[in-house]
């Protein structure tokens, strides 16, 4: 991450008092300074900061932080459950019309992503929720942005109403309820062209668009990148069309994402779901509890466990338990663990969801290369099932042979041979361990 | 001479026409920044802390940037101190000067100009995160190359996202130039090298090639973008002549990360800065100047085709405190 988190901020400041024994108001100061900073950083809006600094200062002063042997993670403590306050609980609800069609406007800035997100949304709709949506393509200034939408709907098997660029997008929009009406859609999904909150024609076009077909849902799409400036989009998109709920998209990149602060605060209106990648099944429900931990700067815990409940399952661990207990673990097993890994995602995106890991050294930069999983799974590949169940028959003839049939070497095929010993001799401890009762303690993140 | 006035007089040499574009463009960024200026001058007489203090958060509000502002202030403290100056209307001047000063460091040269081969081919290649605006600027540049007389072919390399190359296809269009391309999924850098190729038997005398939009932290998109420019780099050795960097001027400090990640997979010669017509301020672009020595080459101010404009400091910084200029160098009168 390019910036420094407000955990490791406030180490420093802690270093300092730590000898001091008691903590004074002056220290706390600093503490919140270092909470400013950060949140700043994290482009929240200065003016939130502002806000919440002092409510911050509050309670740090009162007994709960001065008072307590770790005044540090108190104040983070604190920080991180005004935080949550402040975002709310999760809502990735959506609307349903008591007479079908439910309609939902998509608006926003150019480039924020809303025909992406269109598509994304129509995905979900159908998958998770088992609906029958209509795209319709209300974007006629931007060059090929109907064209953009079209892509997707085929993408999507997925119809897309469209009038070309000729026409007004009021008609449009009307034209399209019609023809889901005709067609037995359930949502209708209508994707506007991006605009500036500043002005005024394309503003009074959204209005318009809004009286006429009253829609159940208007979503504001939102980079999430976005700095100082979302709370003034985000309070002009409000006032003028009273927006349902927002939409975050590119969180799948390395910004803090303080706008959703920012934008939580000045409109009150939900944050409902995110834009996690590229991918038209990345959109997924917000969580404002991780988001929180994000913009300080403290891993994300529980999204990793969620990739891994998405994409483990569960028999197959409770068999590969098993295995390991008895110590049958094989090759073949190797394999299926690393394929279930493989399914949650790029190695290195897990890693930088891991709290700490900015701070190990040597771990900052890490990147897994990718590409040496591929020559472990391809080395295995090349085994005989004999092999792979028991590799103790392993020779020198063996050897050559996968190297040969994986494309490496040979002394790769042993590194690989020994580790996976090494591998076998350490799930030998650990379920020993487990037997003689002494259990092992989960691993202590900080400050969770 | 003042501040101010050496800024107006260098902003009399331009043609007129650019200073309104700026003006204009800027409007929205102006209003709130001058209003809060003035606020802040008419709420403080005396330069004390709490002028800083609020000074800080005028800054900060512009995206100026966390660090880039604290070094800012420190450096204002000194000035004041060092020319004794009590009056806040005062200090006004100096920031301006300082903002200048911080954007060229100790660079001479004032607008930055794209690094044109004038005898050949030129390849510009265009890259960013997603939904920035690198299509469009496209376009846009085509535009106004076109106008100066050269020959321009556009290489559609985003590949990826879903009416993108139909999208630089209508931009062709209206400018009037012609687009190479592949059918959508195709390798980016293949586009690009048959876009080179075209380019060299037309005989065009610029080439920009568009790429997909990526986030900076996907480490296998950044590494086809390098890919990319080795390709171009093997066609013609001292090519692409510019790397421009297209960023959101709605960006927060992301922007600089952006900058950092992009610089390092293609060695960014150039910033464009786009959508500066809302309210945002791209104040980020002064921390990355300062910090990276990437200079902005041009700014995004609307919509239209004529509204992408090289970019200089002095016509940012005079958008800025236009009104405090005029009014401030009327009364020297």
């Amino acid at each position: 991450m390019a910036f420094e988190g407000l955990a490791d901020r406030l180490q420093k400041t802690i270093q300092k008092i730590k000898g001091k024994g008691k903590v004074s108001e002056a220290d706390v100061k600093e503490m919140t300074r270092e909470v400013r900073l950060a949140l700043l950083e994290a482009d929240v809006n200065f003016k939130v900061v502002k806000d919440f600094v002092k409510r911050v200062k509050e309670r740090a002063v009162g007994q709960e932080v001065m008072e307590s042997l770790t005044p540090g993670q108190q104040v983070i403590k604190v920080v991180k459950d005004e935080l949550s306050d402040l975002m709310g609980g999760e809502q990735s609800k959506i609307a349903v019309a008591n007479k079908p069609p439910t309609v939902i406007m998509m608006v926003g800035l150019q480039g924020a992503g809303k025909t992406t997100t269109t598509g994304k949304l129509a995905n979900l709709l159908r998958k998770k929720h088992n609906r029958n949506p209509m795209l319709v393509a209300a974007d006629i200034y931007r060059p090929a942005a109907i064209n953009q939408l079209q892509t997707l709907g085929k993408q999507l098997d997925m119809p897309v109403f469209s009038l070309g660029t000729e026409a007004n997008p009021v008609d449009i929009a009307n034209q399209a309820i019609e023809k889901a009406k005709e067609e037995h859609h359930d949502y209708v999904i209508i994707d506007t062209a991006g605009r500036l909150h500043v002005d005024e024609n394309l503003m009074g076009e959204l209005q318009e668009i809004k009286e006429s077909v009253n829609p159940d849902e208007i979503f504001l799409v939102v980079d999430a990148m976005t700095g100082q400036d979302a709370v003034n989009v985000a309070e002009s998109f409000n006032e003028q069309l009273d927006v349902s709920g927002v939409v975050l998209t590119k969180l799948d990149g390395d910004t803090r994402g303080g706008a959703a602060i920012s934008i939580k605060a000045v409109t009150g209106k939900p944050i409902k779901f995110a834009g996690m990648g590229e991918k038209l099944d990345e959109l997924e429900a917000f969580h404002p509890e991780r988001m929180a931990s994000r913009i300080l700067g403290m891993g994300d815990v529980l999204s990793l466990i969620e990739k891994a409940q998405d994409n483990v399952d569960e028999k197959q661990a409770k068999e590969l338990e098993e295995k390991m207990r008895s110590m049958s673990f094989t090759f073949e097993d190797f394999l299926d663990q690393m394929q279930q890994v493989k399914k949650m995602g790029p190695l290195d995106e897990l890693m930088n969801m891991m709290p700490g890991m900015g701070k190990m050294k040597g771990m900052k930069n890490l990147q897994v290369d990718e590409k040496q999983i591929d020559h472990v799974e391809a080395i295995i590949k090349s085994m005989t099932k004999k092999e792979r169940v028991d590799p103790s028959i392993m020779n020198a003839s063996r050897k050559r042979r996968i190297a040969k049939g994986s494309g490496t070497s040979v002394s790769e095929v042993n590194r690989l041979l020994k580790q996976f010993t090494e591998m076998k001799k350490m799930m030998k401890q650990m379920t020993n361990m487990g037997k003689k009762g002494k259990k092992k303690k989960g691993m202590n993140f900080p400050f969770m | 001479m003042s501040f101010f006035k050496k800024l107006k007089e260098k902003i009399n040499q331009q043609t007129e026409q650019v200073t309104d574009k700026f003006k204009d463009g800027l409007t929205k960024t102006r209003d709130s920044f001058a209003t809060k200026m003035n606020d802040l001058v008419a709420k403080y007489r005396k330069v004390d802390e709490e002028f800083f203090e609020e000074l800080e958060e005028i800054l900060i509000s512009a995206d100026v940037g966390v660090e880039t502002v604290m070094e800012l202030i420190e450096e204002l403290e000194m000035e004041v101190k060092r020319r004794n100056i009590k009056d806040t209307s005062e200090v006004i001047e100096v920031i301006s000067e300082k903002l200048v000063e911080i954007y060229y460091g100790d660079d001479e040269q004032e607008v930055e100009q794209l690094n044109l081969n004038e005898n050949g081919l030129s390849v510009i290649l265009f890259v960013g995160v997603n939904g920035v605006g690198k299509t469009t600027t496209i376009g846009k540049l085509a535009h106004m190359l076109k106008e100066e007389g050269k020959t321009v072919m556009l290489a559609a390399g985003d590949t990826f996202r879903a009416g993108a190359i139909e999208q630089l296809e209508v931009w062709g269009d209206r400018v009037g130039v012609e687009v190479v391309k592949h059918s959508e999924g195709s390798d980016p850098a293949a586009v690009i090298f048959d876009g080179i190729q075209a380019a060299k038997s037309r005989g065009a005398d610029v080439l920009l090639c568009d790429t997909a939009g990526r986030l900076q932290n996907k480490v296998n998109l950044m590494n086809e973008l390098a890919k990319v420019k080795r390709v171009i780099t093997r066609e013609i050795p001292e090519a692409p002549h510019d790397v421009l960097l297209v960023l959101d001027a709605t960006t927060g400090q992301n922007a600089m990360s952006q900058a950092k990640t992009f610089s390092e997979a293609t060695d960014v010669s150039g910033i464009v800065l786009s959508k500066l017509d809302g309210t945002a301020k791209g104040g980020i672009v002064l921390a990355i100047r300062n910090e990276l020595s990437i200079p902005v080459k041009f700014v995004g101010l609307g919509e239209k085709v004529t509204d992408l404009q090289a970019f200089d400091a002095n016509s940012f910084v005079y958008g800025l405190f236009a009104d405090m200029i005029d009014q401030s160098t009327s009364a020297d009168e």
